[in-house]
């Protein structure tokens, strides 16, 4: 498999750095930084409150230290937890906005010009801590939708943030959500009314920008009953030496008979070939199914991070309601994806669907860590659980731990695991077919993670398949 | 210009030549049978030709429509024309049976110099070539040999080859492992890929596809050499008399 083995060797091709003039915090973490925060964004008082008790907490707690991932040690009093573009303008139009800005995202491949007109997809775009621009908020208002910034949110719908932040994700939670429900820069917020289908794709694309400021975003999505919303989540990350890490809290709350839908692709810098400089991913994904009958979907395609820490989740609070994950997670070089799920099923007849593909080459580890928990009153609960590992070198590893918790008789759990090479033949049949290595593979992984790229939306799986390519690119000799 | 011009090749796996020699020339128009006991060489033979990396040529030189062989790469040779039907044809999962051959359709088109070809336009191709290989069309969808029946996986081979429609096809055994019917219809398909322009070499044990797929020239395969090359009857005699005497005029001879 000798040809396989440059497998890792591709320049990350997102990497350049844009200079954009930052109002920032000094370096640090105390409760004056906690307050400058809250200050800058003109926070209602409850939310700078939160912050305190969050920050109280956060120091009394200790960094996980787990089995797969051993980083070199964080200094958070290094880390810069506030850089905002000055003045912060909102814009009437394109053309207000720096146009380096504008080049950063047509670099990105996403000028809002186009997508405007196109695809009918909002973005609400995500420069380094501050939204600055966002679209279809007209068409979205005339529908009752309310889709911004988190910080607009905290100033415009202070009690629909009030009522509902850290209700999934309580401050307490994890020590890396707990210094983000301290720190949080910005995010996006969003509300679908009762009753109202989301017409359009909804997206965010976040961007790791200013050098030395950790990324805190926060995300709080409310389906309110009987509605529908789609979410995209997309993230790329210039080049650079030092390691970031990012932090990020996202809720997602379902009320009764509502859906939703949340896809994320994820290309942050993954360190060169020794790791060095990569992106420390540690971030917290969680839903609430609150009401019967309600529904919410996870997919994600993780190619990026040095290390990656995530398991979306979904509770499953409300009867009949049921909960989806669906994973594509690629490591190469030194990366290390320690990803998974769980679903917690509280109501009756709840029903879990968890699809997890992993892809490691290289050096990469890849660890699927999953928890079913089926509480004591959830009669007839269901789970299904696929996990599957396609291995692409001699060095690289995979790591299966599912951990099984039934408290009730009447529920069923079903497990399913995999792992697979590609076979030396397999390249080889390809190639008599007039197929290159590197078409093969791409063909080969495409296909192994197909169940998975056909939940996401159709842009966003083009996409996904082409992040795949790039990243294995150059990875055959 | 012959089309395969094979001069004293010899190869075989890292420390060990399987294929000690051989001289082999093919027209364009030409069938050529090679038959021979299990393990003389035969798909050794044909995985040297296409380029298989585990095989090394050591010796010799082979020339494929004009060009020095071992310059090309696998994918090169297979988009110069060369086919390879495996003697056991490998699974791809995940990967639609339809979709790979028009990725593969499109590589060759992308070689020459050729527009890709339209949604449309493909899905006709394979329909026509469905019928003229009796294929069932759940098969093209399903992924490549994915759980295919053994049969079913020679077929596939054919229906490949009848897709990518090559100038030089290396049949490895397509006819084992099929039923009576199957192999009527399997060499049907092989028969209508005959033309003056292209050529095959057809490897196999039996006398009974050569019945369907009649030969041109008949070789005989022994300890990595051609010890034997006659017309379409020797085919027969092999079949009435079987290898022993090959091997004692092999000794005889030294
Ligand atoms: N990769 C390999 N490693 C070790 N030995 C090999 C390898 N490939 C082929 N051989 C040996 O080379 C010889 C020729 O094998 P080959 O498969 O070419 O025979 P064949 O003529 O096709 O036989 P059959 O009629 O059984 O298909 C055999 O002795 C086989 O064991
Ligand atoms: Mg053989």
């Amino acid at each position: 498999m000798e040809a396989i083995e440059t497998l890792a060797q591709q320049e990350y091709k997102e990497g350049w750095v844009t200079d954009i003039e930052m109002e920032t915090a000094p370096p640090g973490l105390n409760e004056d930084i906690i307050r400058f925060i809250s200050a800058k964004k003109n926070e209602p008082g409850f939310l700078l409150e939160w912050r305190l008790k969050a920050y109280r907490h956060w120091l009394k707690m200790k960094e996980p230290n787990w089995q797969y991932m051993a980083y070199p040690p964080v200094d958070y009093q290094d880390i810069v937890y506030y850089a905002a573009p000055k003045n912060t303008p909102q814009y009437n139009s394109l053309d207000e906005v720096d146009p380096e800005l504008l080049e950063t995202y047509d670099k990105l491949g996403i000028p809002l010009e186009e997508q405007k007109v196109l695809a009918g997809v909002a973005v609400d775009a995500v420069f380094d801590s501050v939204s600055v621009h966002t679209t279809f908020k007209d068409k979205l208002a005339e529908l009752g939708i309310i889709f911004c910034s988190f910080s607009e949110a905290a100033q415009d719908h202070p009690d629909l943030v009030e009522k509902y932040l850290g209700t999934v994700v309580p401050y307490r939670d994890n020590y890396f959500a707990s210094l983000n429900s301290a720190v949080f820069s910005d995010g996006s917020f969003c509300y679908i009314p009762p009753g109202v289908r989301c017409p359009m794709e909804l997206s965010t694309y976040f961007r790791i920008n200013t050098a030395g400021t950790g990324q805190f975003e926060r995300t709080l999505i409310i389906a309110d009953e009987g509605s529908y919303v789609s979410y995209l989540e997309g993230c790329t990350a210039p080049m650079r030496d030092e390691n970031q890490l990012h932090a990020a809290v996202v809720e997602l709350v379902a009320l009764k008979d509502a859906q939703i839908k949340y896809s994320t692709v994820q290309n942050w810098y993954p360190g060169n070939e020794e790791g060095k400089g990569g992106v420390y991913n540690f971030v917290t994904k969680r839903g609430v199914c609150k009401g019967d009958n309600a529904k919410i979907s996870w997919t994600q395609v993780e190619t990026g991070s040095a290390i990656t820490w995530k398991y979306p989740s979904v509770i499953l609070q409300g009867d009949h309601s049921i909960g989806e994950f669906y994973s594509v997670a690629l490591t190469r070089n030194k990366q290390v994806a320690d990803t998974g799920t769980k679903m917690i099923h509280v109501g009756k007849d709840t029903r879990s669907t968890v699809v997890s593909k992993g892809i490691s080459a290289g050096n990469g580890q890849n660890v699927y860590r999953g928890r079913i928990q089926v509480m004591k009153r959830a009669d007839g609960a269901k789970n299904y659980t696929q996990s599957d590992t396609m291995l692409i070198a001699d060095r690289c590893g995979a790591h299966t731990n599912p951990y099984i918790d039934v408290g009730n008789n009447s529920a069923s759990v079903e497990h399913e695991a995999s792992t697979a090479r590609i076979s030396e033949d397999q390249l080889f049949y390809c190639k008599t077919r007039g197929i290159s290595t590197e078409d093969a593979i791409s063909m080969i992984i495409n296909g192994f993670c197909k169940e998975v790229f056909q939940e996401l939306p159709m842009e966003f799986a083009v996409e996904a398949k082409k992040l795949l390519g790039i990243s294995l690119e150059g990875s055959v000799g | 210009m012959a089309l395969l011009e094979i001069k004293g090749l010899r190869g075989g796996i890292r420390d060990q030549d399987i294929i000690n020699g051989i001289d082999l020339t093919i027209n364009r128009g030409e069938v050529h049978a090679i038959m021979g006991p299990n393990g003389s060489g035969k798909s050794t033979l044909g995985k040297i030709l296409a380029g298989h990396e585990e095989y090394a040529e050591t010796g010799g030189t082979v020339r494929f429509n004009g060009k020095d062989l071992f310059e090309l790469t696998p994918e090169e040779r297979a988009n110069e024309g060369m086919f390879l039907a495996f003697q056991y044809p490998v699974e791809i999962p995940g990967v639609s049976n339809a979709y790979f051959l028009r990725a593969a359709l499109n590589e060759r088109l992308k070689y020459r110099g050729e527009p890709e070809i339209s949604a449309g336009a493909f899905r006709r191709l394979l329909n026509k070539k469905m019928e003229q290989v009796d294929m069932d069309p759940e098969l093209a969808r399903r992924p490549v040999n994915e759980d295919f029946s053994g049969g079913e996986k020679k077929r596939n081979e054919i229906f490949h080859m009848a897709v990518l429609e090559p100038t030089l096809s290396i049949l490895d055994e397509t006819d084992s492992g099929l039923d009576i019917d199957a192999m009527r219809i399997v060499a049907h398909g092989i028969n209508q890929q005959r033309t003056a322009d292209n050529a095959m070499i057809v490897i196999t044990h039996y006398q009974r596809l050569l019945d369907y797929v009649v030969p041109d020239y008949v070789h005989v395969m022994y300890q990595g050499r051609i010890v034997k090359s006659g017309m379409k009857d020797l085919a027969l005699e092999l079949e009435e008399k079987g290898y022993e005497w090959i091997r004692e005029e092999v000794e005889a001879a030294g």
